[in-house]
């Protein structure tokens, strides 16, 4: 099989450039399968963001070719998009809540967005928040809430729907280092069950934690790769659900 | 360390079920005061525009077969005499349904206003007026019509002048079309800005809405969805000022109405409202809440397309 029909992911000379501003992304390629576990790192500005919104489509390219889930993102037709985001879970840095919903709420939207209804929504949401420690905390508003535990209703809400790619801007970066391995073990988790990972970090200490991930440095727009290992990664096969 | 149960659960279903995705997107405190008060307006033009075309319709069906004889003869003796032959031969005609010359008490009574008393007063002291009679035709009165029983007339009734009373009230059905026109354009235009206020309103609660719309958007959330929140808020919006509005304009038509039958003028009775136009008045607001959705739709849906 193909890498093209084979990969979740494929970026193929990625460029991308923001108004006339020179390109803060340069001839990015590399190749995602599914189950693989990616960590994102480099100096601020190095365009990690930027990286991170094109996986989760909230940005097109400027130039070079885009494929997730066997289809050409780039020319895909904008009313095909949300079935497409709805299959990526993503974790802001700035975690995006929403502020007039309690935590329960804003961790219940993306079913909600999928349609979902109300009694099937219970369980995985309340079973979600005892995960990640918050089901006391399940009708507080956000602004109540402190930034990791506000944190960590944004990790749930990007799980919570079992999504095949998950992508996270800085998971971690607000938590204590006994909530962030937890955070971390349910990535493992998901990523046990298929969902490809790709975490966005700082924290050089994070990456030991998983030993079969894969490193995607990017320095001033450029990823390095000089194996090649990102462009023509090993090839894992998913566990089974 | 084991799975957490829920992922071990799919999601899946049909996309839908958007109903607490967003805050109700209440439109800001006057836009439902707005909205009825465009109703209210758009009730009491409507309702005008309907009762001076059933004003037209019932006084054109009354007068589209009358005819007026006036016998312009100075000599009291002969304008009798000229008046009864006139009545004698008209009554006489196949194509004439009813006859009747005005009493001259009555005629007196029509002209005080401009003669004063002197048009009743007693034959040496009146002021000469013409004999009047008002003539039904069976069917519409023609100008072949009219000049034939002009000449039937000519020779026995000379002093006779026929004319339709179309003809004499053609000005006054012209202003009546007119005012209709004009109630109708006031509608339109009532329509068009309650339209803009809702285009408006949906603008401003998009903006305040934008960072929650775009995490919407981001999660998968589709512009249907989105715009199907904002078209809940606003038409539930658009209906309670709609009720409120059709409230105000009924309770201002009612009164107009009042006032208007206290005239106890025969043309202006003629433009009652029907029980139709009432049902069509009371769609108004539904109309608007209708138009309402529809804009806040289109509008919402538009901006959306500026996201990716």
């Amino acid at each position: 099989m193909s890498a093209e029909t084979d990969s979740i992911v494929q970026f193929d000379n990625v460029g991308l450039r923001y108004g006339t501003d020179r390109e803060v992304l340069s001839d990015i390629s590399f190749t995602l399968y599914p189950g693989s576990f990616y960590f994102l790192t480099g100096a601020s500005g190095a365009g990690k963001t930027s990286m991170l919104k094109l996986l989760y489509l909230a940005q097109r390219p400027s130039r070079g070719m885009i494929r997730m889930f066997g289809h050409d993102v780039i020319t895909l037709p904008r009313s095909r998009l949300p079935a497409f985001r709805r299959r990526i879970g993503t974790v802001f840095q700035d975690f995006r809540l929403v502020p007039h919903l309690s935590a329960f709420d804003n961790v219940a939207l993306p079913l909600r967005i999928s349609g979902m209804s109300e009694g099937e929504i219970r369980k995985p949401v309340t079973d979600m928040l005892n995960w990640v420690g918050l089901e006391h905390r399940s009708h507080a508003r956000p602004e109540t809430l402190s930034g990791g535990e506000q944190q960590r209703v944004a990790i749930a809400r990007a799980v919570i729907a079992r999504p095949e790619i998950l992508v996270a801007d800085e998971p971690t970066g607000n938590v204590d280092p006994e909530m962030a391995l937890k955070l971390l073990r349910l990535f493992e988790a998901l990523n046990r069950l298929g969902t490809t990972v790709v975490v966005a970090t700082h924290d050089v200490h994070l990456l030991r934690k998983v030993p079969d991930s894969l490193i995607m440095r990017l320095d001033k727009g450029r990823l390095s790769d000089p194996t090649g290992a990102l462009r023509y990664p090993p090839r894992r096969e998913a566990a089974a659900p | 360390m084991s799975s957490p149960s829920f992922l071990h659960r799919r999601s899946g279903g049909k996309l839908g079920g958007s109903a607490r995705i967003l805050p109700q997107a209440r439109l800001a405190g006057p836009m439902p005061w707005v909205i009825a008060i465009m109703i209210a307006l758009t009730v009491i033009a409507a309702a005008a525009g309907l009762a001076l075309s059933n004003l037209a319709d019932n006084a054109r069906s009354e007068i589209s077969g009358g005819l007026t004889v006036q016998i312009v003869e100075g000599a009291p003796a002969d304008r009798d005499r000229q008046a009864e032959t006139a009545v004698a031969m008209l009554s006489n005609r196949d194509d004439v349904d009813e006859v009747r010359r005005v009493p001259d008490a009555e005629l007196a009574a029509l002209l005080e206003p401009w003669l004063g008393e002197a048009a009743g007063a007693d034959e040496d002291n009146a002021i000469p007026t013409p004999a009047l009679i008002d003539v039904r035709l069976k069917g519409a009165v023609t100008p072949e019509r009219l000049a034939g029983i002009a000449r039937a007339l000519e020779a026995g009734v000379p002093s006779a002048r026929v004319d339709a009373q179309a003809s004499w009230l053609g000005p006054v059905f012209e202003a009546i079309s007119s005012l209709q026109y004009l109630a109708i354009g006031l509608v339109v235009l009532l329509a068009a800005t309650s339209a803009a206020a809702v285009w408006l309103a949906a603008r401003s609660a998009l903006g305040s809405n934008r960072e929650v719309i775009e995490v919407i958007h981001h999660l998968g959330g589709s512009d249907g969805q989105i715009a199907g929140i904002f078209q809940r808020s606003i038409g539930m919006d658009a209906l309670t000022g709609g009720l409120a509005g059709l409230a105000m304009g009924l309770a201002a038509v009612l009164l107009l109405g009042q006032q208007f039958s206290g005239l106890g003028s025969g043309l202006v009775a003629g433009g009652g409202l029907e029980v139709t136009d009432w049902a069509m008045i009371a769609a108004i607001p539904l109309i608007g809440t209708v138009l309402a959705i529809v804009t806040a739709r289109l509008t919402v849906t538009s901006a959306l397309k500026g996201m990716l």
